[in-house]
């Protein structure tokens, strides 16, 4: 009994260490509890954005594409008329003043980055070889800052100058071409143009690997004949989470098309809300186990102390005073737990980076526990301890100590 | 009325107290059907009577574990009906202490740190002077080779010395003791008693105590007789029996 520490903490100790296993099977299974939470969110938080990262790898959050042309039948509505309509076929366009809308959506303070892209069909020849690709012009200086296609290069280098081509490893093998090669771009309108391979990349997809070709902004255009014009605007956001609703605003203020990457994934999206939801409820779920565990521990102990607790109140101790004693006993067990929990969360983490590889042994991939998740636990276990102990606590508080002592 | 004659201060005063349980219900049953009592300061008081005779109402009453749902109880001359609970707890932790029959110490602490309980209740912190007072009074109990010993590792005996130490830790004006040697041998209450009593006579403490034991009552310097909830007789005791010759001599042996 040190002169610092106050009768309520002195007497809540010397309660939870008399019923030391009672205190050490709930804090154990606070502990539990809490390093499911953590080890769970963990997880879960890198298993998505493992998945965000490697589908943006390739992709921009926003693409932004002229307006679909529609036909518009010269009459229509009439009663009695039939009209038959046949939907347009969608040619290739370009953004209408794509300058001005570039110039509009870079003023939107959640954009990071606009790059203007000419793409569209061919084929690349090498010999006898041919394969359809999807060209995609760029300018390097823009396009970078939305998709980093510098870290993607595996040989060669960047570069996109006027007879340049970056191609993807796949295509590379299909056709026998490396860096220093020579190939030939063909497009449906019979341009073609032969460029010299510069760089090849590895997106850590297959499709893309083989589809995509990167060439000059300038050569795009005059190959894909949509000379000055740009085919989509790609946009990077700072969240890629307000993708949607920032694809909404840019579609409002431009009039262009917009599709946010949670649009054009929809069903992959569905299922992360989905198991973000699922993860919610389980820790609601656990979060309410533990809770309970901490209560019935108490209600069980102010039951069997109602006696003990009477005399205390006959000896002058305030029923705050008892209120107080036994909120303190769920806080020190809640936090308790929460601290051993975390430290158990860290084993299931080196367990699970163990089991979690891929075959040629790199990680599959990264979970961090993130010192702001902890810190949350460790507030939440102890909240969560407060509150189970509040009902015992007032229970407590409330007892008539003339009858307690009588029992 | 000889005892009550004399010009020292009231420690104690009831005046028309009633107590009725199930107030408001058809099984309304008043227990204490009016009783008037007034004990002075340094007063020794036996309060006998039958089972089911209210003595254990009347005790809750005095020690503001309860209220009478008619009459007043007057506290070291404070008139406690308009009082409210923070108020009755503050005058109850320092002018009461109490002894029951079972000792209801607080096994997870040592017979020294229930001692201070009381003072570390109603002080908030722990401090060198209430460990000195504990240590002090369970030296007047003869228990203090005992002191950090854990109140289970003791005997019953021993277990009831440390109550009644505590009971008077907060130096109170009144002592309230319901059967505090009920659950002890002969010998071993005699010992209880003698402590009582001489603590009675060197602090000037008042005591009020519950006994079915005729042997005991007869050791009170006052008797007060509580029948079917009516006081029958309240007379001084003339054969006051001052020591029962017991000895702590358990004291002197290790807890079996």
């Amino acid at each position: 009994m040190n002169r610092f520490t106050p009768f309520e903490w002195i007497a809540a100790m010397r309660f939870m260490r008399e019923g030391l296993v009672q205190t050490l099977l709930i804090v154990a299974g606070v502990a539990l509890g809490v390093a499911v939470i953590v080890f769970m969110s963990a997880a879960l938080a890198g298993l998505q954005t493992n998945i965000i990262r490697r589908t943006l790898n390739y992709m921009a959050p926003i693409v932004v594409i002229p307006p679909q042309q529609v036909a518009r039948p010269l009459r229509g509505g009439e009663k009695g008329s039939a009209v038959l309509v046949q939907p347009r076929s969608q040619q290739l366009r370009s953004i209408d003043q794509w300058q001005k809308a570039r110039a509009q959506i870079e003023r939107l303070p959640e954009v990071t980055a606009v790059a203007p892209v000419v793409s569209g069909p061919g084929f690349a020849l090498r010999g006898d070889a041919n394969k359809a690709v999807n060209i995609t012009g760029i300018e390097p200086e823009t396009y970078l800052g939305v998709i980093s296609l510098a870290d993607k290069i595996v040989d060669g280098k960047l570069s996109v100058a006027s007879s340049d081509i970056i191609i993807g490893t796949e295509l590379g093998e299909d056709l026998g071409a490396g860096v220093g090669d020579k190939l030939r771009l063909t497009t449906a309108t019979g341009a073609s143009a032969t460029l010299n391979v510069t760089g090849i990349f590895d997106f850590g997809n297959k499709r893309v690997n083989e589809a995509n070709v990167y060439i000059s902004l300038h050569v795009a255009q005059s190959l894909l004949n949509l000379v000055g014009g740009v085919s989509s605007l790609e946009v990077k956001v700072r969240d890629p989470f307000d993708a949607e609703t920032i694809a909404q605003i840019i579609q409002d203020e431009t009039g262009q098309e917009a599709d946010s990457w949670i649009k054009t994934n929809a069903q992959f999206f569905t299922a992360m809300l989905a198991q973000t939801l699922t993860n919610r409820l389980i820790r609601f779920f656990v979060g309410l186990t533990a809770a309970l565990g901490i209560a019935s521990v108490l209600v069980v102990s102010v039951v069997q102390k109602s006696k003990e607790i009477g005399i205390l109140r006959a000896m002058g101790t305030s029923s705050g005073q008892v209120l107080r004693l036994f909120l303190l006993q769920g806080a020190v067990m809640g936090l308790a737990g929460s601290i051993l929990g975390s430290g158990l969360s860290f084993v299931f983490l080196s367990l699970f980076r163990g089991i979690a590889r891929n075959p040629d042994g790199t990680l599959m991939f990264v979970i961090e526990i993130d010192a702001p998740l902890l810190a949350v636990t460790a507030i939440g276990a102890t909240l969560v301890g407060l509150l189970a102990a509040a009902l015992p606590a007032r229970l407590a508080a409330r007892l008539d100590p003339a009858v307690a002592i009588r029992g | 009325m000889s005892v009550a004659e004399t010009a020292s201060p009231e420690t104690l005063r009831l005046e028309g107290v009633r107590k009725s349980y199930g107030v408001g219900t058809p099984v309304e049953t008043e227990v204490l059907h009016g009783i008037d009592v007034r004990i002075k300061s340094g007063e020794f008081a036996a309060l006998i009577g039958p089972s089911g005779g209210g003595k254990s109402t009347l005790l809750n009453l005095i020690g503001l574990l309860d209220q009478p749902t008619r009459g007043k109880v007057w506290i070291q001359e404070v008139e406690t009906e308009k009082l409210d609970d923070a108020e009755r707890t503050r005058l109850r932790g320092r002018s009461i202490g109490f002894v029951f029959q079972y000792h209801y110490l607080l096994p997870a602490f040592t017979a020294l740190e229930n001692v201070m309980m009381p003072m570390l209740a109603v002080r908030g912190f722990p401090d060198d002077a209430m460990r000195e007072r504990a240590a002090m009074l369970l030296d007047e109990v003869g228990l203090t080779p005992w002191k950090d010993h854990r109140t289970n590792d003791i005997s019953g005996g021993q277990q009831q010395r440390v109550a009644v130490a505590r009971s008077l830790a907060m130096k109170p004006a009144l002592v309230l003791a319901d059967e505090p040697t009920g659950n002890l041998d002969t010998n071993t209450a005699d010992g209880v008693f003698d402590v009582l009593r001489s603590v009675n006579e060197t602090s000037g403490t008042t005591f009020l105590i519950v006994t079915h034991d005729p042997r005991l009552a007869q050791r009170c310097d006052r008797i007060i007789e509580l029948v079917d909830g009516r006081l029958v007789a309240d007379r001084p005791n003339l054969n006051v029996v001052r020591r029962s010759g017991a000895v702590f001599s358990e004291s002197a042996q290790p807890a079996a």
